[in-house]
């Protein structure tokens, strides 16, 4: 165990705030609830600014110091600082004054928000001495963890259903990583890799690196707040699988307004899912604080996880800031990337026609008011889920090389949009 | 008899076994069997109402028993019982 920590002091259980040392765990023994970093939030006051920040170069270790590691990062220099996109057309779509989209599909390397995750991972794994890293994962993680250790000289070895979409399977693959495929839906290539974690000396990135791993996801929501001139948005729309990143875009939030880097306002961060894996929105819109298991069976295989790990604190915190969350069917996932795609040239993955199509829902059934601030954070690249629109964006139309036929085409589309 | 896969975080109660073979007819007894030769293991896996634990997941040859009868779920001799902590990802 190194003793210097960085801003760390200890890491401690959400559930019984027994606290461990900073090491690679990730529950606690008495009663397995989810070990969380602690900070020393004073030493960060004194040392981190408004000025300091935007001194730094535009990635998301602008921040470093809110984020869990002991020295200067190691693995992923160049991640987050994503573009936060101003969307008028799709706006007007949905109905709204003011939106913006926190575009992850364009995350350094990996295009998702993945990235942000693995490269606090994978750094304080070689902190604490691993050289071979592993995650368990649904496509985006794993080509993260592939990317980062390539490049990084570690040797990995990722964990996937094995009927994933192709373009997240080579996106593992290319970079020499070993790729298990497991014939399974996720939650039984999670339940394996915390029995091969519990034997292999690796740093499991979202396993027993995960409170590091975790904290990660914070960068999204600093950034979000710098990019909108330090100031919290009303309303964040965030997609949830296991439910972690909208936990932990509401705790940025309340870390910059305890920091006083943005004034204290109210805001909810709500929850969008597939219907066809929606354990959390189903208990949401019931009211409960728990939710059931389900059986994922959905096109958005990046959110397909039906014993969601952080479903209980996600509930908690969209019940804590009056937040709402909703689901929505395949169609309305395609519908939604195509919004998306056509009003303002972003192709978002299947989750990101989640976090559309219940943004959507949200605005027509009033819980997101029309004249409020709304942020849709977009966390994976189209290119990676082709699979899920091929045949449902139409097709080119062939002509010869003849100038002829181009010009017989547009006359027979102005005739059939007449007719119409 | 039914095997039980210890996980990390346990081993300490049950001397670094990492499988401990049980005699019991249902999920429920595995848990009372567990705590009559590993005291104290019991209140690791279930609240103070006897339901498991939130983070605790529990699988009977690879299914998780919320999917089956809970702790009423039957074991039979060839069983494999797992227990797992929630982990995150995507």
């Amino acid at each position: 165990m190194e003793k210097q920590v960085g801003f760390m002091k200890a890491l401690k259980c959400r559930e019984c705030a027994r606290e461990y040392p900073l090491a690679a765990t990730h529950v606690c023994e008495f009663d397995f609830g989810p070990l969380e970093v602690v900070y020393d939030y004073a030493r960060i006051g004194a040392s981190l600014s408004r000025e300091k920040i935007m001194a730094r170069p535009p990635t998301m270790w602008r921040y470093r110091e809110l984020l869990p590691i002991a020295h200067e990062p190691t693995v992923g220099f160049q991640v987050g600082y994503t573009p936060l996109v101003k969307a008028n057309r799709l706006a007007k779509k949905l109905g709204l004054r003011e939106l913006w989209i926190k575009n992850d599909t364009v995350n350094y390397p990996t295009l998702s928000f993945k990235d942000r995750v693995v490269s606090v991972a994978l750094s304080r794994a070689r902190e604490l001495g691993f050289t071979t890293v592993a995650c368990a994962s649904t496509g985006n993680l794993a080509n993260s963890v592939a990317a980062n250790a390539a490049s990084a000289g570690l040797k990995s070895y990722v964990f996937i259903p094995a009927d994933l979409e192709q373009g997240k399977v080579i996106n593992s693959l290319v970079y020499g990583a070993n790729v298990i495929g497991i014939r399974g839906h996720y939650d039984e290539v999670n339940r394996l890799c915390a029995e091969i974690a519990g034997k292999f000396g690796w740093a499991f990135v979202n396993v027993n690196m995960r409170p590091y791993y975790a904290e990660g996801s914070k960068s999204m929501g600093f950034e979000i707040m710098e990019q909108l001139g330090w100031q919290i948005p009303q309303h964040t729309v965030v997609c949830m699988a296991s439910g972690s990143l909208l936990t932990k875009i509401h705790k940025s939030y309340q870390e910059f307004s305890k920091l006083g880097l943005v004034n204290e306002a109210s805001y909810k961060v709500h929850g969008a899912q597939a219907t066809g894996c929606s354990p959390i929105s189903t208990a949401q819109k019931a009211g409960l604080d728990f939710f059931k298991p389900v059986k994922p069976n959905t096109i958005a295989k990046s959110l397909a996880i039906g014993t969601p790990a952080d479903g209980f604190y996600a509930l908690k915190v969209m019940k804590e800031t009056g937040a709402s969350s909703d689901d929505v069917t395949d169609d309305e996932i395609r519908e939604g990337i195509r919004l998306l795609a056509e009003c303002e040239g972003i192709f978002a993955e299947t989750a990101g026609g989640v976090t559309v199509g219940v943004a959507k829902k949200l605005v027509a059934s009033g819980k997101i008011p029309v004249n409020d601030s709304v942020v849709l954070c977009i966390t994976g690249h189209g290119l990676k889920t082709l699979d899920a629109v091929v045949g449902h964006v139409g097709r080119p139309r062939e002509i010869r090389p003849s100038l002829r036929e181009f010009e017989a085409l547009l006359d027979a589309e102005a005739k059939s949009a007449i007719t119409v | 008899m039914a095997k039980v896969r210890i996980p990390t975080p346990l081993r300490k109660l049950t001397n670094n076994e990492e499988l401990v073979e049980v005699n019991a007819a249902s999920v429920g007894e595995v848990f009372k069997e567990l705590q009559s030769r590993f005291p104290g293991i019991q209140e690791r896996l279930l609240d103070e109402s006897g339901a498991v634990r939130r983070f605790v997941n529990v699988y009977v040859n690879e299914e998780d028993i919320r999917f089956l009868q809970n702790q009423e779920t039957p074991i039979q001799p060839t069983d494999e019982i797992s227990i797992i902590p929630a982990i995150a990802g995507g």
